[in-house]
């Protein structure tokens, strides 16, 4: 009974803590987010022959500035600018957190493919 | 932000769950089974993706062909400026990341028990099946087709393959001041830029090496579908006098022996007939049971992927009912496919689906050999609405051509590929 009752109680503090946030249920919310670049950028930002550049590891601030500037039109682009504007301030945030903390020679061998 | 009562009971039970386990007991062997069958842009993704982000689900894969053959890019073969092998891509990075391949062709589907069987006789079972099929055609929809294909007089070349290879033949055999036919349905069909993207690169082949040569668009859309203005200026600027743009344009009928095209309106003589029957979703997605809109193509949940027909299992790419302003593009199938490989884990393990969905769009269309245009769009979920909009605001065209966005096709390409398949 008491083991019971000290669930419950967890499980009223978890589920607040869902509700405040919609990421905050999805603990991968980030990575969902940042794999919208992967088809470009590559997978988790590492970029088969670094056209177009590498994500992965880059500065957060870096990243986060560039997004701003293209969705702003102050950094000139051919694309960027028009995908850039597709995303809220807090989700571009998200992204370059995300990229920012991937680590280039962590990451999987298969990522660095022969195209 | 609210959170349904089942998705909380689902939620608490995975907990709970999670719990008990770290507690005493432990689990043995796979955490699910995943079989996905077709293995292209979208097929390839989910399977790379479910395995790269939960190693403890076992995925397999079922695949008729030995190669990844892609479809972007492809258009170039008929250009002359690229090869077929240059767009071909093996699978060895999949079965590197411990995806199993089986070669092999599924046929049919027991939703019930959780089976699919294939033509060599093997029976697979699944927690969650992936459709990701790509498309078949009508071949109805135009008379003597299938008698004109067989013949091998009249192609498609609409699947990157041994046909793209044939059609670059017959252009190669044709006399200069022949006719080229390239005859589309209306959309929604596989690609939207594609056909336009292909006149420009025959009418680019027949310029510099048959230049007495024409080529002949007949869409049967009231006007060109995608990057219409830079389509445009390219057939204008570039290929002046080479090619014709013939709107409204159904083919009904074909004549191979004749080497006639039937329209409403007219029939027209080719040296080249390229005609493009309307598609559907691939076979077996009719055969699952997964139809249902149009007697053609897959409605989908956006947040999951999976099937509005048939529980667990979850349809990918060209075979969907497209969101509104959805394009049939490898981009799209690559992303539904990650979206898809998110959900799928999530529940298998009990988790939580993540309640917000984003996609993004981008196709590069070869206006010659290195001059590029692109389209591009940005998709978010609307829960009030259930399905994909394309966020207002994002998204675009090219200002022009350029070589510049020629070198980021290629980057798109190179990695779009490894994305899929290593
Ligand atoms: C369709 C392909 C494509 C997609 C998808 C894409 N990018 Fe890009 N990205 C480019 C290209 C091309 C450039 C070069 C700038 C330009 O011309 O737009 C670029 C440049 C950038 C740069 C500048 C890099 C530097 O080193 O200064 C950043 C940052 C960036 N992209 C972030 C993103 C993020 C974040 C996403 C996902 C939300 C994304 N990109 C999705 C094609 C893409």
């Amino acid at each position: 009974m008491r083991s019971h009752l000290a669930l419950c109680a967890a499980l009223v503090i978890v589920f607040g803590a869902l509700t405040s946030s919609a990421y905050a249920q999805d603990p991968n919310a980030a990575r969902s987010l940042a794999a919208t670049c992967f088809t470009c950028h590559g997978t988790d930002g590492i970029s088969v022959g670094g056209v177009p550049p590498s994500l992965a590891g880059q500065d957060k601030k870096y990243l986060l500035q560039q997004m701003k500037d293209f969705k702003a039109g102050k950094r000139p682009a051919t694309i960027m600018h028009q995908q850039a504007k597709g995303y809220s301030d807090e989700q571009l945030e998200q992204i370059a957190g995300y990229f920012a903390a991937v680590k280039p020679a962590a990451t999987a061998p298969a990522s660095r493919g022969g195209y | 932000m609210t959170i349904s009562r089942r998705d909380f009971i689902k939620w608490v039970s995975a907990t709970a769950g999670a719990a008990a386990v770290s507690g005493c007991a432990t689990t043995s062997g796979s955490a699910g089974r995943v079989i996905v069958i077709g293995a292209g842009y979208g097929g390839a993704t989910a399977a790379k993706y479910v395995k790269m982000w939960a190693p403890d689900i076992a995925v397999t894969v079922v695949e008729r062909g030995a190669e990844f053959i892609s479809c972007p890019i492809s258009n170039l073969v008929l250009g002359g400026s690229i090869q077929l092998k240059d767009v071909t891509h093996g699978y060895d990075g999949l079965k590197k990341r411990g995806v199993t391949l089986v070669r092999d062709e599924a046929v049919s589907v027991d939703p019930v028990k959780r089976e699919v069987r294939l033509a060599g006789g093997n029976v697979l079972g699944y927690d969650r099946l992936i459709v990701s099929p790509g498309i078949d055609f009508m071949y109805d929809a135009i008379r003597n087709y299938q008698q004109a294909e067989s013949s091998g007089r009249v192609l498609h070349a609409w699947k990157a393959g041994p046909q793209t290879v044939a059609l670059r033949k017959q252009l190669e055999a044709m006399r200069d001041g022949g006719v080229y036919i390239l005859a589309m349905p209306l959309a929604p069909y596989r690609c939207p830029p594609g056909p336009y993207e292909r006149v420009c690169q025959v009418a680019h082949y027949f310029k510099t090496a048959k230049p007495r040569s024409k080529v002949l668009l007949l869409d049967a859309n009231p006007d060109v579908t995608s990057k219409g203005a830079l389509f445009k200026a390219a057939w204008k600027g570039l290929y002046g006098g080479i090619i014709e743009y013939r709107p409204n344009s159904n083919v009904v009928e074909v004549d191979a022996s004749s080497m006639t095209v039937k329209t409403d309106f007219e029939n027209l003589k080719g040296n080249v007939l390229n005609v493009v029957p309307p598609h559907k979703a691939g076979l077996i997605a009719e055969r699952a049971g997964l139809i249902t809109a149009n007697n053609r193509w897959c409605g989908i949940d956006w947040l999951t992927a999976e099937s509005l027909a048939q529980k667990n299992i979850h349809v990918l790419g060209d075979a969907t009912l497209s969101a509104q302003a959805m394009p049939k593009s490898a981009s799209m199938a690559n992303q539904h496919a990650k979206v898809c490989a998110a959900a799928v884990i999530a529940l298998i393990k009990g988790q939580p689906v993540n309640p917000i969905s984003m996609l993004m769009n981008a196709c590069y269309s070869f206006v010659s050999d290195k001059q590029v245009i692109h389209v591009t769009s940005v998709h978010a979920y609307d829960a009030s609405q259930k399905t994909m909009l394309p966020v207002k605001g994002a998204g675009g065209v090219s200002d022009k051509a350029s070589e510049l966005e020629g070198t980021y096709a290629w980057g798109w390409a190179r990695n779009i590929w490894a994305d899929t398949l290593v």
